[in-house]
């Protein structure tokens, strides 16, 4: 029952071949037998059971949509009503979401059935899900390795059928770059497509939710849910949402993708650089065409992010002041020494590296050289992205320089960390929709094919991921053990 | 560009932030490795760019004037670290 897909469940589901309750059942006893894999933070197992039967209810009745019945998690970024939203922070680790995010109202609307909530780095701030208050997430392919992050619970939790299909937040690869290292689909929407609302920030100009599937259908089938203008989230953009299932078999003759040089250069891995190769390849027999372009802007993408993105979130983090909700220290002697040490004592220490960087960078003396500098490289990044994207339908390379490192192996660096994020970030600042779609293994660890499109054109990225996956499996593979 | 110890206590002051002590140092070189990492920005000339805060350039919606949030004051308070007949408790300000 684990390995079936949203639309091969949504079958068994009215064939009456299994219930919801059985569904969801199987999937928890999955989630305790791999509990090692410290995937979830918050397993919801009676309001889940109490969902899936209301699902099937609802089955029996016949107003049934795609995804009532069928198990989903949801990254503990998304506040969930009446459940602890920990945002991977010992700050919120007393956090009962008072109300649902958009996002999570929109799943209950559509009869999933949530598992529970899933381990993230700290404030979605990490890329190896390592700097999680409720420790390091192991990678299913290898546990000695990183799933990724901040994902890295969601991510995981697909690649080895902890849920049938999740949500994933990427600021600056959040989505992608676990996809990639677990060997699943992940899809970051156009900027605005998803409703942030209830969506915990860390960068808001640049955080955006998303589907982390086993395939481009399941993607389709969630994003069909998530997406949409939400008149509580005030970036939300009102743009009709398409039927994404009604071109995924669209045929790819003529296609023209575009291969960025400086995506391929030094510091990518060899073998991650073969089996990208070989995924264009195959692009090329189903029809495409491929041309280089070039983004000259965009080796400046990472210094410009770590300026803005912490810039963004030393301002949203401001809210965790030990005052109306979360963590507050003991015995405060006055109201500074309440809010320095409830957020001394809150956050970990990457978070804290970002709100001084972001505090320095906006402070008075600095702006204009580190802020409104990071600003204009912004603007000639998009802008790169906007004449490459006039030239190419799409854009494609690889979501990560290497495979999936070992754990504990660059948490001690975070520099080093930080660069691992180099073919991810642009997109965020650009607002573009990217997928990372599974393109085969290197070292027998999965590698990531990055699929680049224009704004809103995330029903022709799925059709795109979609049919590389009607003539290649990766996307079906399995971790030993979890099969 | 290197930051000195005491420039993280200013900064982690201003943030309100509590670090420790023994951490001072090591904040002091992860964020000179960053600040090196940004200087590298400088050797574009980004004369005459505008500035881009935000992927989507549109203008903040706007909305009629009229209610739309419920009292949720109960709601919200029952997760407050202490309140008191309707009211968050801090230590006191004013003397």
């Amino acid at each position: 029952m684990h390995n079936k897909t949203i639309a091969e469940l949504a079958k068994g589901l009215r064939s009456g071949e299994f219930s919801s309750v059985e569904l969801t059942s199987a999937f928890l006893d999955r989630i305790k037998q791999y509990s090692s894999l410290n995937a979830y933070i918050t397993v919801t197992e009676d309001p889940a059971l109490q969902q899936a039967k209301a699902a099937d209810a609802r089955l029996a009745k016949g107003d049934a949509e795609l995804l009532t019945g069928i198990p989903v998690a949801q990254k503990d970024i998304f506040c969930t009503e009446g459940v602890k939203t920990s945002c991977g922070s010992k700050m919120l680790d007393n956090f009962i979401a008072p109300y649902n995010a958009t996002v999570v109202d929109k799943f209950n609307n559509a009869g999933a059935v949530m598992l529970g909530k899933l381990n993230m780095d700290e404030f979605a701030m990490g890329s190896s899900n390592e700097t999680s208050y409720y420790g390091a997430v192991k990678n299913p392919w290898d546990t000695n390795t990183v799933p990724g992050g901040s994902s890295g619970g969601s991510a995981a939790a697909v690649a080895a059928r902890l849920a049938v299909c999740v949500t994933g937040t990427d600021t600056g690869g959040s989505i992608r770059q676990p996809a990639a290292l677990c060997g699943i689909t992940g899809l970051k929407p156009t900027y605005g497509r998803v409703s942030r609302y209830g969506m915990i920030a860390y960068a808001s100009s640049l955080d955006q939710g998303g589907p982390m599937t086993r395939s481009a259908e399941d993607a389709a089938i969630m994003l069909q849910t998530m997406a949409g203008f939400d008149e509580k989230d005030s970036t939300s953009v009102d743009v009709s949402v398409p039927d994404y299932m009604a071109g995924l078999n669209n045929r790819l003759e003529g296609l023209k993708i575009g291969l960025p040089k400086e995506f391929f250069g030094e510091g990518l891995n060899s073998d991650v650089a073969a089996a990208i190769e070989a995924a264009v390849n195959e692009y090329k027999k189903l029809g495409a065409t491929v041309t280089e372009v070039s983004m000259p802007t965009l080796e400046l993408a990472i210094p410009a992010y770590y300026v803005i993105a912490p810039a963004e979130c030393s301002a949203n983090l401001s809210r965790f002041d030990g005052v109306r909700f979360g963590h507050r220290c003991e015995n405060p002697l006055d109201l500074t020494d309440l809010y320095t040490r409830s957020r001394g004592e809150g956050f970990g220490k990457e978070v804290k590296r970002r709100i001084l960087m972001g505090t320095y960078a906006l402070s008075a003396g600095y702006y204009d050289a580190y802020y409104i500098k990071a600003q204009k490289i912004r603007r000639l990044i998009s802008e790169d992205f906007k004449r490459a994207l006039s030239e190419v339908d799409v854009i494609m390379g690889p979501v990560t320089p290497s495979t999936a490192f070992g754990i504990g192996e660059k948490i001690g660096n975070p520099i080093e960390m930080y660069l691992s994020d180099i073919y991810t970030i642009a997109i965020n600042l650009a607002g573009l929709p990217a997928m990372s779609v599974p393109a085969g293994f290197a070292g027998g660890k999965p590698v990531g094919l990055q699929i680049i499109g224009n704004y809103f054109a995330e029903d022709r990225l799925l059709n795109i991921a979609h049919q590389y996956q009607q003539v290649t499996d990766w996307h079906q593979q399995t971790p030993k053990g979890f099969e | 560009m290197s930051l000195t110890a005491d420039d993280v206590k200013k900064i982690a002051h201003l943030a309100r932030l509590g670090i420790e002590e023994q951490d001072v140092a090591s904040y002091a070189k992860d964020l000179s490795g960053m600040l090196d990492l940004m200087t590298r920005m400088s050797d574009l000339d980004t004369d005459g760019v505008e500035p881009m805060a935000h992927p989507m350039d549109q203008a903040q919606r706007l909305r009629a004037d009229r209610v739309t949030e419920q009292d949720n004051r109960e709601k919200f308070q029952a997760i407050a670290p202490q309140v008191e007949a309707g009211l968050y408790l801090v230590p006191k300000v004013i003397e």
